[in-house]
């Protein structure tokens, strides 16, 4: 029957056209207009030079911004995947019961269904110089002044990318745990592993796939933003992606292309390494 | 987990805590700005409240507002309702046609992915020269924006949809078939309620991600703003608790979005377990 040959086909053709239209066509456009001309008080011209590669590769911003980048995503990797890895454990081998193991799951993912930029914003009343943390500090006697560093820098950066990223790490380490089958830990126990054995020979190894599927989301997360290490820094620091943001708002869109094309290099790059690890595709239909 | 019952190991009251302040982190600067979102017109950016009303709430509204709030509500909530039934019309269709083998299946499926991780800012920035310069359209947020929120909605869309169609036995299908069922009977009656919650689910995420997206708006919506834009406008000009009222109302759409997308999962899966 014909139309059963078909049928996936055009079931599919909604998607394919919306991916073809808004993904593929535009990064292919964004690499052409890497190769484009800036004219000062023209803007983008038609060309064919490798000019905004090589000024991007000379400077030495470009290179603070990406080590920048970097550190952070190692940094909040590190973090959001510890903390992922025991939440998880705690919801999936500690609560016994069911219904609130899935209660306090969805405690934890809630706030990914609301607003990025406010959550970010919220650290403000918390982290500034008149905060909660500082006055609360101050009653205390701990300090006389209120610490500068806690918003406004690095440190701040980093508590917000954790505050919006651990989810990533929660939702595929939790949905990776719940499917290990409980009677491992228990042969595990009966052979004569302690509990730290069952932990990191058992339970960590079966995890993997959630743990690499969620450093795919932290990283490509991480590298792509630009608001967050723009608000919470106070524009001390930079981001890659910061970058870009910067040449678009003088319309440079050549360069800010070629460093597009940079960072998307970078970024997929990263994710097929991830990849190669563990078979998405199948863990999902498992 | 492992020692007789009744007793928790140590291991439990340690994560239990880890939890705990987990939670308090996720929620507690949430919950400073909404108190704070109440501040009197004395009252500033940060604690002690003073004389709490609604004066922010009125200014963001109100004639002496701070910028095109309820427009740009006007805009993200339709808008966010397109991205919702497409999002559920062309995932669930996808989603489909994923479980037979295809020519081409695992370019879209990864080309989904990339959709998926690729910078939002890059894309963005795709976009609009897609549209200016290929199309030749102006970028309006319910064209080139929709097309933007679009790449974003439906990754995951998809992959909602392979997680709850792995789990769908082609067995049932072929009985339904077997028992006499015509293709329209079979799909409606036996896959469209097997895939019901999945599909709340997949709305659940084309709403909110359309509703708070924002660096795949930034160069796609055109001179009108969405929400996400208009707040990240204000977050640089005004420093007013204005800026917490208006995060106080998003977030009191998105939870009641929430809130009726888990509660009609619930009911569905309860008048289920109730029915079997």
């Amino acid at each position: 029957m014909t139309l059963r040959r078909i049928l996936p086909y055009l079931q599919v053709a909604p998607l394919t056209l919306v991916l073809a239209l808004f993904v593929v066509l535009p990064l292919g456009l964004v690499v052409a207009v890497s190769f484009w001309r800036f004219q000062f008080l023209v803007g983008p011209v038609p060309d064919f030079t490798l000019q905004n590669y090589v000024d991007l590769l000379s400077s030495e911003t470009t290179w603070r911004l990406y080590l920048s980048t970097v550190k952070f995503t190692l940094i909040v990797l590190a973090i959001t995947a510890v903390l992922g890895f025991w939440i998880s454990y705690f919801l999936v081998f500690h609560v016994r019961n069911l219904l609130t193991a899935i209660a306090l799951f969805l405690i934890c993912t809630v706030p990914f269904w609301t607003s990025n930029i406010i959550r970010m914003i919220s650290w403000r009343p918390v982290l500034g110089k008149e905060g909660l943390i500082n006055q609360a500090l101050m009653k205390l006697g701990l300090i006389d002044q209120p610490l500068a560093w806690l918003l406004f820098s690095d440190f701040a950066v980093v508590v917000a990318y954790v505050h919006l990223f651990t989810l990533f790490m929660i939702v595929p380490i939790f949905n990776a745990m719940a499917r290990i089958d409980k009677s491992l830990l228990e042969a595990a126990v009966d052979a004569g592993a302690s509990r730290l054995d069952v932990v990191w020979n058992v339970v960590l190894p079966l995890s993997r796939t959630g743990i690499a599927l969620g450093a795919v989301f932290v990283v490509t997360l991480v590298m792509g933003d630009f608001f967050v290490v723009i608000v919470m820094s106070g524009g001390l620091s930079g981001s890659a992606t910061s970058g870009i943001y910067n040449d678009v708002q003088i319309q440079n869109y050549p360069r800010a292309a070629a460093n597009a094309v940079i960072l998307l290099a970078i970024v997929l790059m990263m994710a097929t390494a991830i990849f190669r690890v563990v078979d998405v595709r199948r863990e999902l239909v498992r | 987990m492992l020692t007789p019952a009744g007793r928790r190991p140590w291991t439990f009251y340690v994560l239990a805590g880890l939890f705990t302040l987990f939670v308090i982190f996720l929620y507690g600067p949430m919950i400073s700005i909404f108190i704070l979102s109440f501040q009197g017109p004395t009252g500033g950016l940060v604690f002690p409240l003073r004389d709490p009303g609604f004066t922010w709430f009125h200014a963001l509204f109100g004639q002496a507002r701070t910028g095109d709030v309820g427009g740009a509500f006007s805009r993200s909530l339709p808008l966010a309702l397109v991205v919702m039934v497409l999002t559920v019309l062309i995932s669930v269709s996808a989603g489909f046609a994923f479980r037979r083998r295809f020519r081409g299946a695992s370019a879209i499926f990864f080309t989904a992915i990339t959709s998926l991780i690729v910078p939002g800012l890059v894309l963005s920035i795709g976009i609009l020269v897609t549209f200016r310069e290929v199309f030749g359209l102006p970028v309006r947020w319910y064209s080139s924006g929709l097309a933007a929120h679009l790449t974003w909605t439906l990754p995951f869309g998809l992959l909602i949809m392979f997680a709850v169609l792995g789990r769908l036995n082609p067995s049932w299908e072929e009985a339904a078939h077997d028992l006499g069922a015509s293709r329209w009977q079979t799909v409606s009656q036996v896959l469209v309620p097997i895939v019901f919650p999945g599909m709340i689910a997949v709305a659940l995420f084309g709403f909110t991600l359309s509703y708070d997206e924002f660096p795949r708006s930034w160069l796609t919506v055109g001179s009108k703003n969405t929400l996400p834009i208009e707040i990240w406008t204000m977050t640089t000009n005004v420093t007013s608790p204005a800026l917490y009222a208006l995060g106080t109302v998003t977030t009191a759409v998105s939870f009641v979005v929430i809130a009726i997308a888990l509660g009609s999962i619930w009911v569905i899966q309860r008048r289920r377990s109730r029915r079997g």
